[in-house]
């Protein structure tokens, strides 16, 4: 059998089998849904985000070792090149186990895409959009979107300028208006169309500008010029592969709200 | 056929072999296998050979290219974002090309092929890049080498035109990227390589832009909208205020040639490079082909360069500084080159006589200042001296010692709560009246400037220490007239 599709059978019978990996609901917050104008992608256009619940802290290195014990294609010997390059996990201490040297409830990093993506699958949950990590993450502590606040972006800058806080534990950022911890200065986030603004999907309109972040293009694109801070996450993103794993990088799910009548 | 070709542009190569493998342009056998070929343009200089190259951190500058013949040539520049310290008591977040700012100096000669191998280290933060302006092709690099942390990206150019080029990172937001120190220099010498000098250093300037004002303490952040604003708080050469001063001076010896390779990473500011005391024999302007003889300043834009050469005639320190002065004295754009050797006294007499000048008085007199004409307001109270002195100070003293006596670094000593200036009075006195130059050393850091001799009156004087050692943390002593008068009847 495809092992490949077999990880997805597995994954799919375990969700069915274990209650107790649904209920980790229990770690979301509900962001409302509502429309706002992204940094990028198609000019002067709104877009509506829907109704979502997240994960209020990323997803740590015991919730991983718990996941590749469970699911040992993923461990790091195991794992096909193909889904994650040499840098997969590459700081735990052995095939399954964090090790000493990182925290259980720091931020689990060196993980790829697909590693992300699946994790948040067997849980019956997602990788956010960008948009939906965006809108979330736009939030400070008091309003829902801080973007105009001096303080917001400066905690955003000075984070890209403190080094290794990859180290640090979950929950030691800020709560934010939604009731989500560490968007914003612990690690970047993977998201699951992260490479698809350099590719704006308005193919007429990528034809007469060079839709990459370099230099002028880059300030021809974006819809406030001033927003530094998100520039940077935009850039991060057009820079990584879906095999990528990198030390400042890790992730959190999401989940579509049920509509209940 | 790409062997064969490789094999063509080795020199031992003989008459026949050329002949095979040219078969009918024979002709050019009639010149000789060792004349040197001509190249009518530079992207058909065949390359021999691979080398790694020579990165050097500022001052420093790679061995010249000499007489070598173009080759594939390896870079490997790591990308690393690293506290640093501005200056005394600053610390900042430095993004930097091969861990200095500014980044590696890499020298080519033209025809080389240049294989790039662009290293993000794992602990970084952001992606990054570089464009060279020395490339031709799309964003000079930019495209080609974006590479997230923990990876490598390669690409390769061929140098085609001669000069010194900026490079720098191209990664949004630029600004930001270059502000951070991520600039450099890539030297493309000619085919017969630049001629040979007896110095070469490099130097680049850069704007800086942080939360807190010029000199405050701490780990100070990027501030974006200073920035925007092009307002500086620090003007340095090669990263930091004091990069290249005390200790860090470069030094060359009398009757030597010294070249600089100056280039300014900006972000914003233009810079007049300026070395006070020397005129420039040469300047390549703009880092290519257009020569200028006998300047005083160049201009160097940002993301831009100039080569600068001078013979060194006489002994002394020169100041290297951005003529646009206030940056040089008051944000930290001032460098040292030290040169020792033996006085040359048809050039340079040095200070030969000096007297009192009074235009009313007709010509030179040598009187002394109590017996002038001008009748002076005398301090009465300690207040009045304060207020006096404070007035002296800022006429005469602040534009060294600066508004709080706290000086500037690795130039000029703080007046500041001073261990220098407190453990003798007499000498603070003989300084003011005689001036200073050599080494001392104040609160534990050497300077070795110079303080010219102040005309001022004994009352000016005793005010003017008065304040000073009644201000910042001194030891409050109180200097009179006739305590100065004493000391200058003394000598």
């Amino acid at each position: 059998m495809n092992p490949l599709l077999k990880t997805v059978i597995i994954c799919i019978t375990s969700i069915i089998l274990s209650p107790s990996v649904v209920a980790q609901t229990q770690d979301m917050v509900t962001v409302r849904g509502g429309v706002y104008i992204p940094l990028y992608g198609v000019d002067s256009t709104t877009v509506r985000v829907n109704t979502f619940l997240m994960d209020i802290y990323p997803v740590t290195n015991k919730d991983f070792s718990m996941f590749v014990q469970k699911y040992p294609e993923w461990k790091r010997d195991n794992i096909k090149r193909l889904f994650a390059d040499e840098n997969y996990l590459t700081l735990w201490e052995t095939n399954d186990l964090h090790g000493d040297q990182l925290l259980p409830n720091s931020p689990v990093t060196n993980i790829s895409w697909f590693a992300a993506k699946k994790y948040c699958e067997c849980l019956g949950k997602r990788l956010p959009t960008v948009d939906e990590w965006e809108y979330a993450a736009m939030a400070d502590k008091q309003t829902a979107d801080a973007r105009k606040k001096e303080t917001y972006n400066q905690f955003i800058l000075e984070w890209y300028e403190t080094p290794k806080t990859f180290n640090n534990t979950i929950g030691s950022t800020f709560k934010n208006y939604w009731g989500v911890y560490d968007l914003h200065g612990l690690v970047w986030e993977w998201t699951m169309d992260f490479n698809s603004v350099l590719i704006s999907g308005e193919s007429r309109k990528d034809v007469d500008k060079d839709s990459n972040l370099f230099c002028g293009s880059a300030a021809v694109g974006a819809s406030d010029l001033m927003n530094y801070a998100a520039f940077m996450r935009y850039a991060f993103r057009g820079s990584v592969k879906a095999n990528y794993a990198i030390k400042n990088l890790g992730f959190r799910c999401v989940k579509d709200i049920d509509i209940l009548p | 056929m790409d062997t064969q070709f490789k094999k063509l542009s080795l020199p031992t190569i003989g008459c026949g072999l050329l002949l095979l493998a040219l078969l009918g342009v024979f002709f050019s056998c009639s010149k000789g296998k060792d004349e040197a070929k001509t190249y009518h343009s530079p992207e058909t200089i065949p390359v021999s050979r691979e080398m790694i190259a020579e990165l050097t951190s500022p001052p420093n500058v790679p061995k010249p290219t000499g007489k070598r013949k173009a080759k594939k040539l390896i870079v490997n520049m790591e990308v690393l974002e690293q506290e640093g310290e501005m200056t005394d008591g600053v610390k900042y977040v430095y993004w930097t090309f091969g861990g200095s700012v500014p980044g590696s100096f890499i020298r080519t000669k033209i025809g080389d092929e240049v294989e790039f191998h662009l290293k993000n280290h794992p602990d970084n933060k952001l992606p990054h890049n570089i464009d060279l302006h020395a490339v031709t092709g799309p964003g000079g690099g930019a495209t080609s080498s974006f590479v997230s942390p923990g990876h490598e990206a390669q690409f390769s150019f061929k140098v085609i035109n001669p000069g010194l080029y900026v490079y720098h990172c191209a990664t949004a937001p630029v600004g930001m990227h270059v502000a951070n120190g991520m600039y450099g220099l890539i030297l493309v010498e000619p085919e017969e390589g630049l001629p040979e000098v007896d110095k070469e250093f490099y130097i680049m300037q850069g704007d800086f832009y942080t939360k807190g004002e010029n000199g405050d303490r701490g780990l100070q952040p990027f501030d974006m909208k200073k920035a925007v604003d092009e307002d500086a708080d620090y003007v340095v050469f090669n990263g930091k205020v004091g990069s290249l001063t005390g200790d860090n001076a470069i030094t060359a010896n009398v009757g030597e040639t010294v070249r600089l390779y100056v280039g300014n990473g900006g972000p914003n500011l233009v810079s007049s490079f300026h070395v006070i005391g020397e005129i420039f024999d040469v300047v390549r302007v703009e880092g290519g082909d257009l020569i200028n003889e006998n300047v005083q300043t160049t201009l160097v834009p940002a993301g831009g360069a100039a080569i600068v050469e001078f013979k060194v005639d006489v002994p002394g320190t020169f100041i290297l500084v951005d003529h646009s002065i206030f940056r040089a004295f008051n944000k930290g754009a001032l460098g040292m080159l030290k040169v020792q050797g033996d006085d040359n006294k048809t050039i340079y007499s040095g200070k030969q006589e000096e007297g009192i000048y009074q235009p009313e008085g007709g010509g030179i007199q040598e009187i002394p200042i109590e017996e002038g004409l001008i009748k002076e307001e005398v301090a009465m109270t300690l207040e009045d001296k304060m207020e006096y002195g404070k007035a002296t100070y800022m006429q005469s003293c602040f534009a060294c010692h600066q508004a709080e006596g706290q000086g500037i670094p690795n130039a000029f000593p703080p007046l500041a709560k001073s261990d220098y200036l407190n453990a003798d009075v007499n000498r603070a006195i003989d300084i003011v009246l005689n001036g200073k130059s050599g080494e001392i050393t104040v609160n534990g850091e050497k300077y070795n400037s110079v303080m010219t001799r102040q005309d001022l009156t004994d009352e000016e004087i005793s005010n003017v220490l008065t304040y000073v050692y009644n201000s910042w943390g001194n030891s409050k002593k109180e200097i009179t007239a006739s305590m100065v008068a004493s000391r200058r009847n003394a000598h």
